[in-house]
């Protein structure tokens, strides 16, 4: 066994049992953690497979950013497991039918006579300072230019209709919003003020009249 | 060397565990050393801020207190490590270790000289970039798995605050990149020789700032310490951790700030290069300080305007902490992005050629 192949048994194996645990296991935090080991996992068999950039841009996006939100969420959710478990039983006979229509289906198109070295063919092997990232680059940015541009600005579109859509301004007065250029530029002399004025002097106090008489 | 090593294990062992073993021996050179700064970098942060504040800072153990980090070292092993009730136990010893292990990944890919790097690899900057945005999860998890509200404000705190610097940190990355034209740290740092004035600190003067502010709110460290918040929540999302495993967060924020002093001296600041390159008399006169002197000069420095901050400034407010991210930072990175790209189309100054 030589040591690539060590690496990507061992990462496969963490891939398929944190996907296993994933859908088994019930508290969902504890199911999206184990979904960021299955994302990293398979990441790593990426990188091993030489595309390092799709690997690092996985966990980059998927890891740090995506997972990070899900939880995010998830672990706020205060979701009572009994509620979802209601009703097991009565559709069970149904999601076993969807589930293997769905394993044949995959089975058909992922099945092993459409792979194997002699359908694919030999994977091209490219020189130690082959750069992954500058070959996705230049494809990206030349071939597929158009293409690329219109997704970025159906991104930017989401962007834009999220923040329009949950952006709520409130009529002033009602509640209180900070300029913060205004707080910014405040000076010194906004707030404190110097005067100049004498000094007081405590006088001694008088004696009573009363006292005199 | 250590291929010496692996040629000579594999005479008596399979291949694959001849790597393995050479593997282990270079991350133990490398991470060693770290955590041994590391452990001195706590002594000298409560030795400089205690000068800042007029105080002696630690001086009971050894000569000048320069024992106590292996004083807090054992205090900290030989603690009880308690459980809060119904905590979820793995995840809650998990969540150090979660915290720890990508930040002692990311060194993988740090040359500290010249050729002196465990794994050369293209995609450098990416690898660096995707390795520490999984830090977030050890606050995460701590903060879920103690069951407790303030540790839980805490991880929503550093999950919201992390995300929203990491982008512009990636950006700032992007600059770097386009310049260098590669994300090679090792060719990053060889695009930047000639003297000071080739460094990539001038051209990106802002994405330094850029890069080092977010660094600060990557390692959550004052101004941007939130999630600890002693005055609001108590600790944050440690509130709930004692002994080794408090102990291995603090190893984890050290060991980032330890490492985003030597991005940015690397990215911005000629890592291993002399800055007195191409000047006539200086030249010679430093020519006996070798590429790693340089480099943890340069490391030292910023190591030191990290404790000089937590020394001066009081924490941000998490609102306009938020909006420092999202509405200073990342608007200035983005303009950056293309008046870098303005610079090369015009092959600007001594770095684009």
């Amino acid at each position: 066994m030589t040591f690539e192949l060590f690496i990507f048994y061992f990462l496969a194996g963490v891939a398929c049992t944190s996907g296993v645990m994933m859908i088994t296991i019930k508290d969902p935090v504890k199911a999206a953690l184990w979904l960021v080991l299955a994302f990293i996992a398979t990441a790593g068999v990426w990188i091993t497979a030489q595309a390092e950039f799709l690997g690092l841009v996985l966990i980059l996006v998927y890891v740090g950013a995506v997972m990070v939100l899900f939880l995010f969420v998830v672990m706020m959710l205060d979701i009572n497991l009994s509620i979802l478990k209601e009703g097991f039983t009565q559709y069970l006979p149904i999601g076993t039918m969807v589930v293997l229509s769905i394993a044949a289906m995959m089975y058909m198109v992922l099945g092993p006579e459409n792979f194997g070295l002699d359908v694919t063919g030999a994977p091209v092997v490219h020189p130690e300072d082959y750069s992954n990232t500058q070959a996705i680059g230049l494809e990206l940015y030349t071939v597929h230019v158009y293409a690329f541009i219109l997704a970025a600005v159906l991104l930017l579109l989401g962007i834009v209709a999220a923040i329009a859509l949950s952006l709520r301004r409130r009529p002033t007065g009602e509640v209180l919003y900070q300029d913060i250029d205004k707080q910014v530029k405040t000076q010194a002399s906004d707030r404190f003020k110097m005067i100049k004025m004498k000094s007081e002097i405590e006088e001694p106090i008088k004696p009573k009249e009363e006292e005199e008489k | 060397m250590f291929d010496a090593i692996q040629a000579f294990l594999s005479t008596f062992l399979f291949d694959w565990l001849a790597i393995l073993i050479t593997l282990v021996i270079q991350t133990v050179v490398v991470v060693l050393p770290i955590m041994l700064v590391v452990a001195w970098l706590t002594y000298a942060e409560r030795k400089v801020i205690g000068f800042m504040q007029v105080r002696m800072g630690p001086n009971r153990v050894g000569p000048f207190g320069l024992l106590q980090p292996i004083a807090d070292a054992l205090k900290l092993m030989t603690k009880e490590v308690i459980f809060p009730d119904q905590a979820n136990k793995y995840l809650f010893i998990i969540a150090p270790i979660l915290a720890l292990a990508p930040a002692v990944a990311a060194w993988a890919v740090i040359p500290f000289a010249d050729g002196m790097v465990v794994a050369d690899v293209n995609a450098g900057l990416l690898y660096i970039l995707a390795v520490t945005s999984i830090i977030v999860y050890g606050t995460i998890v701590a903060g879920w798995a103690s069951n407790s509200k303030y540790a839980f404000l805490g991880a929503l705190r550093g999950s919201a605050q992390k995300i929203s610097y990491e982008i512009a940190m990636g950006f700032a990355l992007v600059t770097v990149l386009m310049i260098a034209g590669s994300m090679n740290l090792t060719d990053i740092v060889n695009g930047q020789q000639g003297g000071m004035l080739n460094w990539y600190l001038l051209p990106l003067l802002p994405m330094f700032f850029v890069y080092f502010i977010s660094g600060l709110a990557e390692t959550n460290r004052t101004p941007f310490d939130v999630i600890e918040g002693e005055a609001e929540i108590v600790a944050g999302f440690h509130v709930d951790y004692s002994g080794m495993t408090f102990g291995v967060f603090m190893l984890a924020e050290y060991a980032m700030m330890i490492l985003i002093s030597f991005m940015t001296a690397i990215m911005f600041l000629g890592g291993w290069l002399s800055p007195f390159e191409g000047i006539p008399f200086l030249e010679s006169i430093f020519s006996w300080v070798p590429q790693l002197g340089w480099l943890a000069f340069k490391v030292s420095l910023l190591l030191f305007i990290f404790l000089w901050l937590r020394a001066t400034f009081p924490r941000y407010r998490y609102d306009q902490l938020m909006r420092l991210g999202w509405k200073v930072l990342i608007p200035l990175t983005i303009l950056w992005v293309f008046v870098v790209g303005a610079m090369k189309y015009f092959s600007f100054g001594p770095w684009f050629n």
